[in-house]
């Protein structure tokens, strides 16, 4: 089992290494946009599939992180200094946004975050002096790293997968430690969790800052990717997809975000062919994969063992009963 | 002298005009069984939730070996060494049974960011597997909590209170749903955790029950509560010898 799971890895690991070099210029930007989204929606899963607690508001953390690279770089700071600057500011925002969660969940938790995506997007949009309001912000370089130039969409894929890579580690390591537990425990019965000693109050606010951060860090990288923001891809409706894509993914699961980020900016562009009926054909997957998959795509595995496990269970008392009635 | 693990004195609490529970004092020493019966509405409830930090009473005093523990909350409470069953089944459904008694305790030691580096089961993984062993477990360990039958995820449910080793267990209806022949096996297990000197040693059990054979079985003293006050408070003999209790709960 741990073997297998070494090997997939070890395969993965050269998918993603190999995968630009078999693809045009526009597939490399693709791929980079992938990872990008990879990166935000495993912070939303954080706080949604592990913590349980409902965002509508991780497009506001993704556009905070790409503001602050953006307005980093044509004020003269340097990327490198934009990038953590950004996940630092998402992290407190984050930490700010978890107080209503303290108060209110499920889907009033929703609505508040929703409330606050749109509080966010109304800065970018008019806070013109800092943001270029509708405008955005246009051209964006680009960093170089050491004298060498990430300006190539190559360059920046690697740069982007490093960076998922290292972040992807981390999230690893904070699952497998006891707060990966705790975060469950709050998800599955915060109650109960909170008779058990478990910080409920302190583990909910994390979540959400935690996550906030991996989505100012992908905004940061997109910015530089698309070099060009403005504060339409930042709306409530992004973040609305953010959540779908955890979900159709599977909330809960570590691997959930790599699929559902697939689902939601693969998917789109291999469904072209469908010209103005790309959204109702994309629109009736999600529908029915929710009716059949209500845990997502990575559910498929734990459903076929269970299956595999009541059916052999059944087989058991079949022959049982057989043998008492012999 | 050693005080009473637990020390509540002229406990009230009303909800409008309402006396859910109206001047309510009794002590339980280390290591007791203390019972607690009364029909519906009788306070019971809100007696505990009072105890567990859920609810403020409007007066009276709650102590806790000594230490005054009125204002405190669940989580507090739970730090101090005081576990709760529920009366509706309350485990982490997503988590394997073994994680679940894992994340029962875990929160007793270190602190949040020592916790963050941690081996995954924080040095807990023997001590659950105990657990695991005395509750007759084993073949569902690995399983998720929330896929196991109702009784097998009471005996979890029960289980989890006990891993943190609280001085104080409140049992709220352990025998609610569970079918007869588990109720045996659950008042057995208690009576082993309430003398056990390795696990649970001197804990004392608050238990909620209707269940009167059960709580006659396990209980050490037994409290009737009747409209909010105590009606009596002795062994479970006197209890069944008690004329009023009789009348007024028990039946003839």
């Amino acid at each position: 089992m741990k073997q297998t799971k070494i090997i997939a890895g070890v395969l993965g690991l050269a998918l993603l290494l190999g995968l630009p070099l078999l693809l045009k210029n526009y597939g490399v930007h693709l791929a980079t946009t992938w990872l990008v989204f990879v990166i935000a929606t495993m912070g939303l899963n954080l706080t949604v599939g592990y913590a349980g607690q409902k965002s509508l508001g991780h497009a506001a953390f993704f556009g905070i992180g790409a503001y602050t690279v953006a307005i980093c770089l044509r004020e003269g700071i340097s990327f490198w200094l934009g990038v953590p600057l950004g996940a630092l500011l998402c992290f407190a925002v984050g930490l700010g946004l978890g107080f209503p969660a303290l108060r209110v969940q499920a889907i009033y938790l929703a609505f508040a975050t929703l409330g606050f995506n749109t509080a966010v997007w109304l800065v970018m949009r008019n806070e013109e002096h800092y943001t270029g309001g509708n405008f955005g912000i246009n051209d964006i370089a680009r960093p170089s790293l050491a004298g060498f130039s990430l300006d190539g969409n190559l360059a920046y894929y690697y740069l982007v997968l490093f960076v998922g890579l290292v972040l992807a580690a981390l999230m690893f390591g904070l699952l497998r430690s006891p707060w990966g537990k705790a975060f469950m425990a709050l998800r599955d019965n915060p109650i109960r969790a909170e008779s058990l000693g478990i910080n409920t109050r302190s583990y909910t606010l994390l979540s959400f800052a935690i996550g906030a951060a991996y989505a100012g860090i992908a905004g940061a990288l997109y910015a530089s990717q698309v070099q060009f923001i403005d504060p339409a891809l930042f709306t409530v409706g992004q973040s609305i997809m953010m959540y779908l894509m955890v979900v159709v993914g599977g909330p809960g699961y570590f691997l959930g975000p790599l699929l559902g980020s697939a689902v939601g900016v693969i998917l789109p562009e291999w469904l072209r062919f469908a010209q103005g009926w790309y959204l109702f054909v994309f629109g009736v997957a999600v529908v029915l994969l929710m009716i059949w998959l209500p845990d997502g795509l990575l559910s498929i595995p734990d459903r076929l063992r269970a299956r595999r496990v009541s059916r052999a269970a059944s087989a058991a008392r079949a022959a049982q009963s057989q043998g008492a009635t012999r | 002298m050693s005080h009473p693990v637990l020390k509540v004195t002229g406990l009230k609490k009303a909800y409008g005009a309402i006396q859910a529970v109206g001047g309510v004092s009794f002590e339980v020493q280390p290591g007791e069984i203390f019972g607690v019966i009364g029909p519906n509405g009788s306070g019971k409830t809100t007696l505990f939730n009072s105890m567990l930090g859920q609810i403020t009473p409007d007066a009276g005093k709650i102590e806790l070996k000594g230490q005054d523990v009125t204002t405190l909350g669940p989580l507090e409470l739970n730090r101090l060494g005081v576990g709760r069953t529920f009366q509706t089944l309350q485990v982490f459904g997503k988590l394997s049974v073994r994680d679940n008694l894992i994340v029962a305790a875990q929160e007793h030691s270190g602190s949040m960011f020592s916790r963050m580096f941690a081996p995954s089961d924080s040095g807990l993984g023997a001590k659950a597997d105990a657990l695991i062993d005395q509750f007759h477990i084993r073949h569902v360990a690995d399983k998720k909590a929330g896929e196991l039958s109702y009784g097998q995820q009471k005996l979890v449910d029960i289980a989890m209170a006990f891993m943190s080793e609280p001085d104080l267990v409140l049992l709220d209806e352990p025998c609610a749903g569970v079918n007869p022949s588990l109720v045996g096996g659950i008042s057995s297990l208690l009576k082993e955790l309430n003398r056990n000197p390795r696990i649970g040693s001197h804990s004392s059990f608050v238990v909620i029950e209707h269940n009167m054979d059960f709580v006659m079985d396990l209980c050490h003293r037994i409290m009737v509560m009747v409209e909010g006050t105590v009606m009596a408070i002795g062994t479970p003999a006197e209890i069944r010898a008690n004329k009023q209790v009789l009348d007024a709960y028990l039946g003839s």
